[in-house]
């Protein structure tokens, strides 16, 4: 066998975005040795890359804004099928997590009043992002970072280790946790530097891998996002909800060709940015949909009128959820209404002063001047939908993060599931990285205690499967590149399983996808196993591809059309299917997926909503709990 | 638009390495980050390079082209003309791990030098209030994304291993500036500056101000600043307590 490089910690936490570094604070703050793995280098994740902010009901700038708020956008940019106690928990912590980030050095934009400055945001009812200028994710991780820093500088000082009690494993890629039974035991991976073979025991594993992106053509992922964390649970034993839940950004950079995919921040149009076709026409009032009516204005006068006095009049529908802005861009390109590189046209240099632009959206300006020579503060940008996120996830409990189905397993932050529903708001994101981070962090303590030295081994068996399977692209001669591999398989999510689907296309996605089983099985990755990038992608694929599986498989499943999964063939909500969350789980080889029953609000809960807007989402019976309903 | 390319990458690890040539396609609108994957995916795969965010955002793909410390993903093709070759070499002040791959520990290490933010005990969180205006200062030095192009480029340290041990670097001169200009940090960064992490070193070339790709000021708003502000605080120490002081009153 190989020589493998072996570690003992209480909890390992694999990702070092905002969910993971959070994770990790709590577990070390409760005194256990803590591991913190990561595929780049630390403070590089995809939380840096988060632009618009953090959403918290700080209520700093509305002071009408509450977590019963917040909950109730939230619900309803999830089009009520997100687990309501993920959603409640979230809504009502986001605030103390942003203001601890400023016990930590953060510093977010301030009001008049000195207090941190909150940004309106799609979906969101009132101004509710902290933010800072557009790189609020940088803030975000590089304060966690520095958080983890102190800890490590007390550790210093009390043991005269700094990674006595808290120790970062950076370049390093975990390709199988490895169980004792039914229990998490160990995470086995490779360390990129060197490619040697790397073992982590450890009783509490907690997964903040992040996302998926990377298994479409277009998105704004970088090359991290490949579903690792989604295919390490589900190989273990853990199950995957709502994975047909995709989210298409409506504003990606669509030209230069190099660069599609690229983030253009939804704060461009919370910042006044207007969309329009190419007859110049504000299309978006031509796609509100009807449970949105109310809320939206119906007039450009009003919207523009909105900026100013947002309590008199209602908010532009730029700022619709995402998914319709998406889908409704899609419809303009289709329709032949495009801008001449297949996008839309995004302004926001009519409503702002070329100072203004600068100042709020500075990284925009930036990345349009160098990337593609597009001035914002004088000119339109071109942008079109891009791959960004997904819903689904590791099915978990919403308290400690407890994943479904594996003792010792927790997932937090885009690896897991159901906080969102069918839609995530924009800003959900980080504050949900927060929230959940810590409850993992302390989901894993608190289990760790409860083992009181009963701990689970990991066997010599386990580590030589994980090791050969690990090495196999390096030893087989003579196959294929995984870059083409990848490239191929994006097509075929990007032209099957995208933004708007039917079943046709779906049973298609699903026979091709089935073929690139033999092809990853015959890889071939040329030089030696120190940072050979075409190994890494090799062994990443295979992550994709399971990703994918789940993805093609519940979008075939689900006959309706909801948040982040659009079937042509169904084109409307059902209040029947909102009952159902859709499982994945992989058993002998094959991805299968069950229907499960979404759990049920509160009578509390549900009463804070009116009941003419419930009335759009459930079925009757289920609104005869309502405090006005049949039974009251 | 297509067109071929002459790119010169720098191939090899520690104990060995060599410049090598490729013809390479290029089109339009791309970056030096795009060509090197398309290398990657059509030449060799097995080509070590770093990146992440594509956008200039995440501070990874750092390199040096036709010798200057930049940004892969943010070095757009057409500055180039069509004859030039592209030299493409790791950062040439740390030690090379494979290819374009450096081994940048140093900077994690200097990281750990810098005593943390140290907020003031009698706030709770939810309690701090500061004007846009204060927090603007330290604010441009969060900007960094910790490229270390600074790091790179600083002789004090480039050709000079010796200096490493002393020297926290340009990076982390902003990084105790911002501590310093943090409208609620209670510690004195001055003096911690000048002789614990070397800022009497620097002698104000301003060669890390010019690779930033954040364009921070690093030498005008951050070095001269702190120096200038230390030179106070040694000589006048009863100065240095009244402004610690009035400070903390004005919480
Ligand atoms: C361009 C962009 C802008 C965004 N803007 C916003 C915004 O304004 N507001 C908002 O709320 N959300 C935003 N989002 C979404 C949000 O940034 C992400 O959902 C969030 O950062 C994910 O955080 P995370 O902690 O779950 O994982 P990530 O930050 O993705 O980190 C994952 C970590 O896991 C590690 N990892 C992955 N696989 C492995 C493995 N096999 N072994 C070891 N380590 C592994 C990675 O190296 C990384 O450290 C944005 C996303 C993008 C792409
Ligand atoms: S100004 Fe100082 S820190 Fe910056 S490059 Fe010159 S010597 Fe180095
Ligand atoms: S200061 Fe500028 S050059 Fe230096 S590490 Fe930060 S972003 Fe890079
Ligand atoms: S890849 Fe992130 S800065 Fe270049």
């Amino acid at each position: 066998m190989t020589e493998i490089e072996r570690h003992s910690f209480d909890v390992v936490v694999i990702g070092a975005g905002g969910a993971g570094l959070r994770a990790a604070v709590e577990a070390r703050a409760a005194g256990l040795r803590t591991a913190i793995i990561c595929k780049s280098l630390f403070g590089k994740a995809h939380t840096v890359m988060a632009e618009g902010g953090i959403a918290a009901a700080m209520g700093n700038v509305n002071s009408k804004d509450n977590w019963q708020v917040h909950f109730r956008d939230t619900m309803r940019g999830g089009k009520f099928l997100n687990n309501f106690r993920m959603a409640e928990l979230h809504a009502k912590e986001a605030p103390d997590r942003v203001w601890e980030l400023e016990t930590w050095g953060a510093l977010f934009d301030r009001t008049k009043e000195g207090k941190i400055s909150q940004r309106n945001f799609g979906g969101h009812e009132y101004p509710r992002l902290a933010h800072v200028g557009d790189r609020t994710g940088l803030e975000l991780i590089r304060t966690m970072q520095q958080a983890i820093v102190s800890l490590q500088q007390k550790d210093a000082v009390e043991f005269g280790d700094a990674e006595a009690r808290i120790k970062v494993f950076a370049e390093t890629t975990i390709t199988e946790i490895i169980k004792d039974g039914d229990r998490a035991a160990g995470a086995f991976g490779y360390i990129r530097e060197t490619g040697n073979l790397i073992l982590f025991e450890a009783p509490a594993i907690v997964i903040a891998a992040g996302g998926i992106g990377k298994s479409f053509k277009v998105t704004s992922n970088s090359w991290e996002g490949t579903g690792d964390g989604h295919a390490l649970a589900l190989k273990a034993g853990g199950k995957l909800v709502d994975m047909e839940f995709v989210q298409f950004h409506p504003t990606g950079m669509v030209w230069p060709p190099s660069v599609r995919g690229i983030l253009v921040t939804e704060s461009v149009r919370g910042d006044g940015g207007v969309l329009r076709n190419s007859e110049g026409r504000r299309f978006m009032f031509d796609y509100i949909p009807e449970v949105f009516k109310e809320k939206y204005a119906q007039s450009e006068e009003e919207g523009d009128r909105w900026y100013a006095d947002p309590d008199n009049n209602r908010r532009p529908p730029e700022l619709l959820p995402r998914d319709e802005v998406a889908r409704a861009i899609n419809s303009e390109v289709k329709a032949g209404r495009g801008s001449p590189h297949g996008g839309v046209f995004l302004d926001v240099s009519t409503r702002l002063a070329p100072d203004v632009i600068k100042k709020k959206l500075p990284s925009m300006w930036h990345q349009f001047k160098e990337l593609a020579d597009v001035d914002i503060t004088t000119q339109a940008m071109e942008v079109g939908p891009t791959c960004h996120y997904v819903m689904g996830g590791i099915l978990v409990d919403p308290d400690t993060g407890a994943a479904s189905g594996v003792p010792g397993l927790f997932a937090a932050g885009e690896s897991a599931g159901g906080m969102h529903g069918s839609n995530r708001l924009g800003g959900n994101s980080l504050s949900d990285l927060l929230v959940f981070g810590r409850r993992a962090g302390a989901g894993a303590v608190a289990y760790f205690q409860s083992l009181s030295g009963n701990t689970p081994k990991v066997s010599d068996a386990s580590i030589t499967k994980a090791s050969d399977h690990a090495l196999a692209p390096l030893r087989n001669p003579g196959g294929e590149n995984p870059y083409t591999i990848q490239a191929d398989l994006q097509q075929v999510t990007n032209d099957l399983v995208g933004i708007i689907r039917t079943k046709s296309e779906l049973e298609e996605s699903l026979s091709k996808l089935k073929g690139f089983r033999a092809r990853l099985a015959n890889i071939t990755c040329p030089g030696g196993s120190a940072f050979n990038s075409g190994w890494h992608l090799a062994l990443d694929l295979e992550n994709m591809l399971l990703v994918s599986d789940c993805i093609a498989h519940a979008a075939l499943i689900r006959e309706e059309s909801r948040g982040g999964h659009t079937r042509e063939d169904f084109p409307k909500m059902s209040a029947e299917w909102r009952k159902f969350n859709l499982v994945s789980h992989f058993t002998n080889g094959e991805v299968a997926v069950e229907k499960l029953a979404l759990p049920e609000m509160r009578d509390e809960l549900l009463n804070l909503f009116d009941i003419e807007e419930l009335g759009k989402y459930m079925t009757p019976e289920e609104l005869t709990r309502h405090s006005k309903g049949a039974n009251a | 638009m297509t067109r071929t390319a002459k790119f010169r990458v720098w191939r090899g690890d520690a104990s060995d390495g060599a410049l090598k040539d490729y013809n390479i396609e290029v089109n339009e609108g791309e970056v030096v980050l795009d060509v090197i994957h398309r290398l990657q995916a059509t030449q060799t795969p097995d080509l070590a390079v770093r990146w992440n965010c594509k956008a200039g955002k995440c501070g990874s793909c750092s390199a040096e082209i036709n010798g200057r410390p930049r940004l892969m993903c943010m070095t757009r093709m057409n500055t180039f003309t069509d004859e030039e070759t592209i030299t493409v070499t790791p950062l040439r002040a740390f030690p090379v791990i494979r290819d374009l791959v450096t081994n940048v520990s140093f900077n994690y290490k200097k990281a750990l030098e810098i005593p943390a933010f140290a907020g003031p005990a009698h706030l709770k969180p939810g309690e701090y209030r500061m004007e846009q205006i204060d927090v603007e200062r330290s604010q441009e030095f969060r900007k960094c994304i910790e490229c270390f192009l600074c790091q790179d480029t600083c002789h004090v340290i480039r050709d000079h291993e010796e200096n490493k041990e002393a020297f926290a670097g340009p990076r982390f001169f902003i990084r105790l500036a911002e501590l310093d200009m943090h409208p609620l940090d209670t510690l004195d960064r001055k003096r911690a500056a000048q002789e614990d992490h070397g800022l009497g070193m620097c002698n104000i070339t301003k060669c890390c101000t010019e690779v930033c790709p954040e364009h921070i000021k690093i030498t005008d708003n951050a070095i001269i600043p702190m120096k200038e502000r230390v030179v106070d605080v040694k000589y006048d120490p009863v100065r240095w307590l009244g402004s610690k002081i009035r400070r903390r009153e004005g919480l």
